[in-house]
């Protein structure tokens, strides 16, 4: 474990102001019992928490969820942050984001919107010519350009869009897209339960990445196209949040602070809520965020490994969920003893659609989040 | 693209802040999730270009603050390289 002294400031503060969500993503890394949070921070919890987090450095901020739009507090959240010199990133799917709402956040200091592409209703199989959600997208990007935000677009890719990237290419030019990130599922959360509905072939993945170099090399620095290759079949583990309790802090909507997005899920670990404890003393002091900072935590094959110091041994939440123990290898690594069930679920993939239709899709609701908490439980 | 002329007046573009940063002990350079930390000669060419000043008076304005000569050619170079990550716009 990493002595005080080296552990530097959380430079990125994530927060997550609520669960509550018009939409239902399969791929959604929310946690599957949501539904069981009930008390959200307070407006005064927020400010705080902003304040503590700018004293000791953080410097990025994320306004996400669930939908942070469904905060009416949210413009009062961003004058604090833009008051304390946060750079402001709203996250979100531009549902609710009117004409007034998109001036009032501009007043307030927002720096920057992040627009995602989602597939807001349960129609999948024609993920970009669903009307309703294309005017909408248009309407919500013509309300970013003329507030001055640069244009950045999120495109969550999966095995049943991932073969439109040219067409979600061409959808983000003609929308005057600065930025487009094209990121490929994560098997957490409500994606893990859909993965076998989600994972695309690597023929897939192919065609997607060809696509992709054409457009990098039409336009350059124009359109800044940034693609995010998926673990399970590029056979490399990737550093947690840059590390683990390195620059990243989550706070979610009723207080708890984490260290990824999807750390919660981890048993047998404890986070502070920033209702009980201030976040220099979370950051450094708490059980939580020093079990997997640095390198002092880990097994074989990791702790000889000499790609130690690069990938920090991937992510915790997917050693517990593939290898029911979150100090194990992530096992996309292919030295981990337990890559084999990566690989049959890239097997199962490239078996094609027809033998993953038996089960069915399931949406990111609260019904169903109820419905597996109580099975989990 | 054209370069950094004497003429031209060099501005941050928009969704780019210039920062101090206490904590890291030197200015950086915000952009939609991003961070870049810059160096101490960056840090001071960067928030000179304000949109008012031109490239000339940037370097007049350096020379004088750090007692030197000559910086033109690096200041130059090191906009036009600012303006072809897009950090940095001017007409």
């Amino acid at each position: 474990m990493s002595g005080a002294n080296t552990i530097g400031p959380p430079l990125w503060l994530l927060a997550e102001l609520t669960y509550r969500c018009p939409l239902h993503c399969v791929f959604c890394y929310n946690p599957v019992d949501f539904a069981a949070t009930e008390h959200e921070l307070s407006t005064a919890d927020w400010v705080r928490v902003l304040r503590q987090g700018r004293e000791m450095g953080a410097v990025q901020l994320g306004l996400s969820g669930g939908e942070p739009l469904l905060r009416d507090d949210l413009e009062e959240i961003v004058v604090e942050a833009r008051r304390l010199g946060y750079y402001s990133n709203l996250l979100t799917s531009g549902v609710g984001l009117t004409a007034g709402r998109a001036a009032a956040l501009k007043a307030a200091g927002l720096d920057h919107v992040q627009l995602s592409f989602q597939d807001s209703t349960r129609e999948m199989n024609d993920f970009l010519s669903h009307t309703k959600t294309f005017e909408l997208k248009e309407r919500v990007a013509g309300l970013i350009q003329s507030q001055g935000w640069p244009m950045v677009l999120n495109v969550v890719l999966h095995r049943m869009n991932i073969d439109h990237v040219d067409r979600i290419l061409e959808m983000a030019e003609r929308l005057g897209a600065e930025y487009v990130e094209l990121a490929n599922t994560q098997y957490y959360s409500w994606a893990l339960i859909n993965r076998d509905q989600l994972l695309p072939t690597r023929e897939q993945l192919a065609r997607a990445e060809a696509v992709v170099k054409d457009w990098r090399a039409r336009k350059g620095e124009a359109m800044k196209l940034f693609f995010v290759a998926p673990d399970y079949h590029d056979g490399q583990a990737k550093r947690c949040v840059n590390g683990w309790g390195s620059m990243f802090i989550t706070v979610t909507p009723d207080g708890t602070t984490l260290p990824c997005h999807t750390a919660k899920m981890l048993p047998g670990l404890s986070f502070p809520n920033v209702r009980e404890q201030g976040l220099r003393e979370i950051w450094f002091d708490s059980e939580g965020f020093n079990r997997y900072r640095g390198t002092g935590w880990m097994k074989e094959p990791c702790s000889s490994c000499d790609q130690r110091e690069v990938d920090l041994g991937g992510c915790r939440c997917q050693a517990y969920l593939l290898a029911q123990d979150p100090a194990a290898a992530d096992p996309v690594c292919p030295k981990s003893p337990h890559h084999a069930v990566v690989q049959e679920a890239v097997s199962r993939a490239e078996a094609g659609v027809a033998a993953v239709r038996e089960q069915p899709l399931v949406f990111r609701d609260p019904k169903n989040s109820r419905r597996l908490s109580t099975a989990a439980g | 693209m054209s370069a950094a002329t004497n003429e031209a007046r060099p501005q941050m573009s928009p969704g780019f802040r210039l920062q101090w940063e206490p904590a890291q002990d030197c200015h950086v350079l915000l952009y939609p999730e991003g961070m870049i930390k810059l160096n101490g000669s960056a840090g001071e060419i960067l928030k000179r270009c304000d949109g008012q000043r031109r490239v000339t008076e940037i370097v007049a304005d350096l020379e004088r603050a750090f007692s030197a000569q000559g910086l033109h050619g690096d200041v130059q170079a090191f906009l036009d390289m600012a303006r072809t990550q897009r950090w940095v716009q001017w007409a």
